[in-house]
């Protein structure tokens, strides 16, 4: 076989996104299983990765893995490219900016909960405008608000207390390296 | 148990109960804002078929309707209104009590006064009680 001109080696950076991404897609499809009365409202469990990595590995790698986990999720889910894709996409993309600017809080008073329902409350309305401009053109979307904005607070709530407990237990074990146990803590 | 729950909330930190609440509190204003369609704003009282009275209801007031039989009494209070007294020989608008929904109607037929409730966004075109 001729060796490939093209040489890619992974940085242990690269590394550690895919086994982060690879934690928040087992999620992500372990998800898709748990029956819902409403399409839309969603735990969100993987973004309890994302909150973790953006802890720990800052935000540039937050945006990363959840990139991955919503391509990858949605190809294994066969979502790519469907409206569900889209959906899932600007409201990944929202939650990224909101967490960008929320991770700048003070530390000593918002932690992870904050982070997690801010972000919560981005994707919905993401979700909401893409939902209004292109899939149901009619104001009637909005009459579900009330909904979502008790299942961002209720789930962002969850998922934040998820991520500060893992954040704990990850930073009493060690300091770095704590990647491949994120994904077997999550499962839990 | 109780010493678990504990365990959460030591994870809490200050600004993440605030936000909590916020979050609770765009719940209860999307809510108000987006759920309640049957709110009345204004009231219509006509007598012989006539419109006599347009008022809102952001004020309490009494107003008095001259019919055939004598004088009704339509009582306004914020956000709804009842026929407070007609000299109609049985009484069914008066029994009717208050009404609070947009779209409701109490009619006192012997005196030709009605009474009715108007909103801008009606869950229904009337309401008989």
């Amino acid at each position: 076989m001729t060796p490939s001109t093209i040489e890619l080696t992974p940085t242990p950076e690269d590394r550690r996104i895919a086994r982060h991404a690879a934690a928040a897609i087992v999620l992500t499809v372990a998800e898709a299983a748990i029956p819902l009365p409403l399409p839309g409202v969603k735990p969100g469990l993987a973004n309890i990765v994302t909150l973790v990595v953006l802890a720990r590995w800052g935000w540039r790698e937050a945006v990363w893995v959840s990139l991955l986990r919503v391509l990858a999720g949605s190809l294994l889910l066969g979502q790519f490219l469907a409206p569900g894709f889209f959906l899932s996409l600007s409201g990944a993309v929202a939650s990224l900016l909101v967490l960008g600017i929320a991770v700048r809080l003070p530390k000593r008073w918002f932690g992870p909960v904050s982070q997690s329902i801010l972000a919560a409350f981005a994707h919905i309305g993401a979700q909401l405008v893409v939902a209004r401009l292109w899939l149901v053109p009619h104001d009637g979307v909005f009459y579900l608000l009330p909904v979502f904005a008790l299942a961002a607070v209720v789930f962002g709530l969850v998922n934040g207390l998820i991520a500060a407990r893992l954040l704990r237990e990850l930073g009493a074990r060690s300091s770095k390296g704590g990647a491949s146990a994120t994904g077997e803590d999550v499962e839990k | 148990m109780k010493r678990k729950l504990g365990d959460w909330w030591a994870l809490l930190r200050p600004g993440d109960v605030l936000v909590v609440l916020a979050g609770l509190m765009v719940c209860g204003l999307a809510v108000r804002s987006l759920w309640q369609g049957g709110a009345p704003d204004g009231a219509v009282v006509r007598a012989g078929g006539r419109v006599v009275a347009e008022v809102d209801l952001g004020r309490e007031r009494l107003i008095e309707v001259p019919g055939p039989l004598g004088v009704t009494v339509i009582e306004i209070q914020p956000g709804r209104a009842r026929v407070a007294s007609d000299p109609g020989p049985r009484q069914y608008c008066v029994r009717q009590g208050w009404l609070t929904q947009a779209g409701a109607v109490a009619i006192c037929a012997p005196n030709e006064v009605s009474l009715s409730l108007t909103g801008r966004s009606a869950n229904y075109d009337s309401l008989n009680y």
